[in-house]
């Protein structure tokens, strides 16, 4: 192992309209070595390593490769100074073979022989071996990270950066990933770990940083620092609320930032119960692990979880948009369910608020439509929920975004009284509209109340409005006991990462 | 001056030009516009209607053979019923390979045309080809089975009829009823149809692919018993493409379908006349046909442009 620095990002700034990403980001990486790079969810750590790539330009800040001042202005910069990148979510083409996909992205002619051959020479060296004429849809998603990282060696890459390389990974698949990073960094590869795990991190990395609201709060090399300080640095003054980055466009809007009391009455039947189910989808790979829960009539439900944990499905099997593969799910006929893509799962831009409503019943409805009370139920939805908009006959597209999440909320409210799940209720939502959406869905009323279920990346939200949490984790679901200090977040943030 | 004229004579220059080329002309656009339309709705992009329509022209001249002693009560409908059934089974087949193998519809629905094309030049001098055996086409059918006219001495018939209670139909049941409204969001929006409105998405545009075959296969039956009494090869001289201009001129709107119908029927009525009477030759009408879709195309690309610039002008409320 060397000390030469490979790769150095010293006080970066990047933001996004009045969103600061990044502001203070510094992060030193030291060749031959794995440096983990973690944070929670929006921290700014796959947007530093895009600008570290070429993808983003800095606003300020100083970038360095391999010690000299670099200026880059694409991706192609990056790679030709060796960097490379696995993104979170693969860039590969499905319908392509493994040799087209490594062509991809290179100049001249495609000869499929000498492609097929520098891969099969790369699995050599390696140990990377994947067959260079398999359809990569047909690949497992192993198979398709390991493409990933040959595509990058196959530009000669010396610096490897990956996001969430394991999220998508089997524990043994991961297992093994990390396992080869690390002989990689032993060979004189340098390896940036975007990661949300700490057990990896700890294990794994020679060097940690951790970025907090776009800013370094803590570096150097793992041996000298404690897992209670790393946890501490992510989680930040554990009393306080977050700050908030630009005064409104981040930071909780409502505030109580601790868990409402609430004690249901045990006599009370659950409205929602999942019982040892496990969700694999059609790639094979398992999402939820023999999960097991109930929601009653008026909890609020709080999910947290990092991308990937499995939230994503353990929302879907509990609104009834996903059945589970093994085990029970037991729901009202209609859960009612507000998506995070709301543009397209939720709402057809297109079409009026009428026909978007109606949307809602499209697949039970037989026989004729009644127009006339669809109107009259809008009209009512729009008065309930606040919702500004055009009249009835408005398309949807021509609301903001926050009046089309109220009438989303609003619509869901009414065709299914018992139950509610949301998801990312808020995104993309400024924090007026924020704050009524999670006014609704906190405040939501009826007789009997109804059970919710809600998740966000945002932790802080998730207290604000939840009565009860659990965290999800590679795809177990385990509660998280309340802490003996109401305002104490640092339980929810180990459970976040893994920790128990 | 003259060529235009000449359209114009042949298309509405006189009660025949109107009755008996423009509309009877129109008719399989119609029919066939519908399909198109029905299925565009949905997303799916049926260009197939060609084959579907020849696969119902030669199910109805079948039928029409083999029910050669019975009355026109009975062979009528059986025509126009083999005809939608046949029209639906061809369509079908594209939409099961859609279903069960992802197949584009597009590719597999061009490929079918090619095989009715074909199954078509095989029956004329096969199966159904007559009885001298000398020339490729069928025998002209009974009596009974040509279609009825709806005037006096005009050559328009039932098909029309049909044609335009298929219009009206339509409309109803995709602004009034359920299964059309299932429709409308799978064509709008597949995503948010099966999120949020829990609907089989791949049902849906299944029964709607179906749907549209019988169109123009119904469009195909009309033809035989309507136009030519007979089967043979040029029983389609292109009503399956022409139909997609259609069915995009009218915005994929039924009711405007009827019109967009009509306008086509009348350009190749007249198309025809122009030929003969000012010896312009008939091709020209495409270019002309071909500047009405682009400048209704862009018209509408205009306007759309308009409405969001004045949108974007209007501060909008939180």
């Amino acid at each position: 192992m060397s000390d030469g620095e490979a790769l150095v990002l010293r006080d970066v700034r990047r933001t996004f309209g009045r969103t600061v990403a990044l502001d203070g980001a510094s992060c030193a990486v030291r060749r031959g070595t794995i440096h983990a790079l973690l944070g929670e969810n929006g921290a700014g750590k796959t947007t530093l390593m895009r600008i570290a790539f070429g993808l983003l330009a800095p606003e300020a800040g100083e970038l360095r490769v391999q010690g000299a001042p670099v200026t880059l202005r694409s991706s192609r910069d990056g790679i030709a100074l060796g960097l490379g990148m696995v993104h979170q979510h693969f860039m590969l083409v499905p319908a392509m073979t493994v040799a087209e996909n490594v062509a991809l992205g290179g100049s001249g002619r495609f000869d499929p022989k000498a492609t097929a051959a520098r891969i099969t020479a790369i699995g050599r060296e390696s140990g990377l071996v994947i067959d260079p004429t398999a359809r990569v849809a047909d690949i497992s998603v192993g198979a398709q990270q390991r493409l990933e990282i040959v595509k990058a060696l196959a530009h000669d890459a010396r610096i490897l950066i990956l996001d969430e390389p394991t999220a998508v990974l089997s524990p043994a698949e991961a297992g093994e990933l990390l396992q080869w990073l690390r002989r990689f960094a032993d060979g004189g590869g340098t390896v940036v770990l975007i990661t949300h795990k700490l057990r990896d991190a700890l294990e794994y990395a020679d060097d940690l940083t951790v970025l907090r609201l776009g800013r370094t709060v803590l570096a150097g090399a793992r041996a000298g620092i404690s897992e209670p300080r790393v946890v501490a640095a992510l989680v930040g003054d554990a009393a306080a609320p977050a700050a908030t980055r630009t005064g409104q466009q981040r930071g909780t809007p409502r505030a109580a930032l601790r868990l409402t009391d609430f004690v249901p009455d045990p006599q009370d039947a659950p409205v929602l119960r999942l019982e040892n189910v496990t969700y694999v989808d059609t790639r094979g790979v398992t999402h939820l692990r023999d999960v097991s829960l109930e929601v009653r009539a008026g909890e609020v439900l709080g999910v947290i979880g990092v991308e990937g944990a499995g939230q994503h499905e353990l929302l879907r099997i509990l609104a009834g948009r996903l059945e589970p593969t093994l085990g029970r799910a037991i729901r009202p006929p209609r859960v009612g369910f507000i998506p995070e893509d709301r543009l397209h799962d939720a709402l057809i831009p297109e079409l009026t608020l009428t026909e978007n409503l109606a949307l809602a019943d499209s697949g039970q409805a037989r026989g004729r439509l009644r127009w006339d009370a669809l109107r009259e139920a809008t009209v009512s939805i729009l008065r309930e929920f606040d919702v500004r908009a055009d009249g009835t006959e408005a398309p949807a597209r021509a609301l903001s975004g926050g009046n089309q999440q109220k009438f989303v909320v609003g619509r869901e409210r009414r065709v299914a009284s018992a139950a509610l799940v949301a998801e990312n209720p808020t995104r993309g939502l400024d924090f007026r509209a924020s704050s009524r959406v999670l006014d609704e869905i906190a405040n939501a009323a009826g007789t009997p109340a109804p059970a919710i279920v809600m998740h966000s990346s945002d932790l802080d939200e998730v207290l604000s409005v939840a009565t009860r949490v659990v965290a999800c984790f590679n795809g177990e679901v385990h509660e998280v006991a309340r802490p003996a200090d109401p305002t104490d977040r640092t339980p929810y943030a180990r459970a976040l990462l893994g920790v128990r | 001056m003259d060529a235009l004229l000449a359209l114009w004579d042949g298309a509405f220059g006189s009660p025949f030009a109107f009755w008996s080329a423009t509309l009877v002309r129109a008719t399989p656009l119609l029919l066939v516009g519908l399909a198109v339309a029905l299925a565009f709705r949905s997303g799916v992009l049926n260009i197939g209607a060609e084959g579907q329509l020849i696969a119902g022209a030669i199910a109805a001249t079948a039928f029409a053979h083999w029910l050669k002693a019975m009355p026109g009560i009975v062979t009528v409908p059986a025509m126009a019923l083999s005809g939608m059934c046949a029209g639906a089974a061809w369509a079908g087949i594209a939409a099961w390979l859609r279903r069960r193998f992802g197949v584009l519809e597009v590719i597999s629905t061009i490929m079918l045309n090619f095989i009715a094309l074909a199954l078509l030049s095989w029956v004329v001098r096969g199966p159904l080809q007559e009885p001298t055996g000398i020339y490729p086409q069928s025998r002209t059918i009974a009596a009974a089975a040509q279609w009825p006219f709806l005037l006096e001495g005009q050559r328009l018939h039932l098909g029309f009829a049909l044609g335009l209670a298929l219009a009206a139909g339509s409309w109803y049941w995709l602004t009034r009823t359920a299964g059309g409204f299932r429709v409308r969001v799978v064509g709008a929006g597949a995503r948010a149809a099966a999120s949020a409105g829990g609907v089989d998405v791949a049902r849906t545009t299944f029964g709607v692919f179906l749907v549209s075959g019988a169109c123009a296969g119904l469009a195909g039956a009309s033809e035989v018993g309507g136009v030519t009494w007979a089967l043979y090869e040029g029983i389609s001289p292109g009503y399956g493409y022409t139909a997609i201009a259609v069915a995009l001129l009218a915005r994929l709107d039924p009711r405007w379908v009827v019109l967009s119908a009509v306008f086509f029927g009348a350009l190749e009525a007249g198309a025809a006349a122009m030929q003969r009477d000012a010896g312009v030759p008939a091709v020209i009408v495409q270019v002309f046909v071909a500047l009405v879709i682009l400048g209704v195309l862009a018209g509408r690309q205009l306007t759309e442009h308009l409405r969001m610039q004045r949108s974007a002008a209007r501060p909008e409320a939180a």
